[in-house]
């Protein structure tokens, strides 16, 4: 499967290579032309030699998310830095470009919660850690 | 009528004071500190600092009660997502948003935003009306009624020119409501006569445009309108 992944940071970036670790192809868009390092890390070969695709161009630019092939993605990951990015992009590929899965990281818990109930499939890595925390400490008390 | 404006930049800011020397009643929400400070100083109780597409902060301010939420950030993505929250989640039923990149105008159209409001795309047309050869200017379009209204320059060597209206042969469902000639304008009757140099404003259905901007332009520049 083809897979677009939108913000290349560190989870960006990790997803990136597990999927193309996994056998698929594989598209990342950052607006930093620098942050491709993220994906050379610790590896010999450059990210393209890999196999994986590299585009430099702003998340909302529709020439940049057609360069990077958004058109044909048949997975897309929004894992930007910024939420409201995240979740607009992720509307536009879900609805504009009928993309079948679409994926949302999205910090705020209570932005989260309210978009995954419109139907969009969001992941929250703050409640994430807040239950783990939780209980974490709780075992604790226990 | 209960405002919530989302932003204090100039656009904001004046806003602000507009609305409530009309006697309404708003709240200006502010994310950068520095920019709250200057603004509170003279609007006081009315802004609020915090992140307005943080839901709390937009319960805080009362967004429930809202009757208009205007989003007039500097970020295109920040003011689509407070509109849209304001409308689907808290039932606000007018909203405003500012779009700074008319690029992203499509963004807004796709995800029911509307009215979007871009100061560039605002400045352009207003380019586009001062150039003497321009194609079918969009006055105003009205997607969901089918309806659009457009100014168009006679060309002298125009089918429309030196003819009456009602001899124009322009296609059932246009209209021309206004000729505009040597700096006035006029509604036309029938038997008003359209000159070369003209600008002319039309009302039409969706889709005529092609066929009624053909009547107007130069036989050779058909393909310029597109």
């Amino acid at each position: 499967m083809f897979v677009l992944i939108v913000g290349c940071g560190r989870v960006g970036s990790t997803v990136a290579k597990s999927m193309l670790a996994d056998g698929h192809d594989v598209s990342i868009l950052d607006e930093d032309p620098e942050a491709i390092a993220m994906l050379e890390r610790g590896s010999q070969q450059s990210w393209e030699e890999s196999g994986g695709t590299f585009t430099v161009g702003t998340a909302i630019e529709m020439d940049a998310l057609v360069e990077a092939g958004i058109e044909r993605a048949d997975a897309f990951v929004a894992s930007t830095d910024g939420d409201n990015t995240n979740l607009v992009i992720a509307q536009i590929a879900q609805r504009r470009f009928n993309v079948p899965k679409v994926v949302v990281r999205v910090l705020d818990p209570a932005r989260a919660k309210w978009y995954g109930e419109q139907g969009l499939q969001t992941i929250c890595p703050t409640a994430v850690a807040i239950d783990m925390l939780t209980e974490a400490v709780r075992e604790t008390a226990a | 009528m209960y405002v919530l404006i989302v932003g204090a930049g100039k656009v904001g800011w004046n806003l602000a004071r507009e609305l409530i020397g009309k006697g309404h009643e708003l709240t200006v929400i502010e994310n950068d500190q520095g920019r709250y400070a200057t603004v509170e100083d003279e609007l006081e109780h009315a802004v609020q600092y915090g992140d307005g597409s943080e839901l709390w902060v937009l319960d805080r301010a009362g967004i429930e009660r809202a009757d208009m939420v205007i989003a007039v950030t500097g970020d295109d993505e920040d003011n689509i997502l407070i509109c849209q929250v304001a409308r689907e989640k808290y039932g606000v039923e007018r909203v405003i948003a500012r779009c700074n990149n008319p690029r992203n105008l499509q963004h807004f159209e796709l995800l029911g935003i509307k009215p979007a409001v871009s100061a560039t795309d605002l400045i352009l047309r207003l380019i586009e009306h001062e150039v003497p050869q321009y194609g079918p200017l969009h006055l105003l379009d009205l997607p969901q009624e089918r309806l659009e209204i457009i100014e168009l320059e006679v060309a002298p060597d125009s089918a429309a020119a030196g003819h009456i209206v009602k001899d124009l042969g322009l296609p059932n469902g246009s209209l021309v409501i206004a000729i505009m000639r040597d700096g006035t304008g006029f509604v036309p009757l029938a038997d008003s006569m359209i000159e070369a140099g003209d600008e002319v404003l039309l009302v039409l259905d969706t889709g005529l445009e092609d066929r009624v901007a053909a009547r107007f332009q130069s036989p050779n520049a058909s393909g310029e309108a597109a």
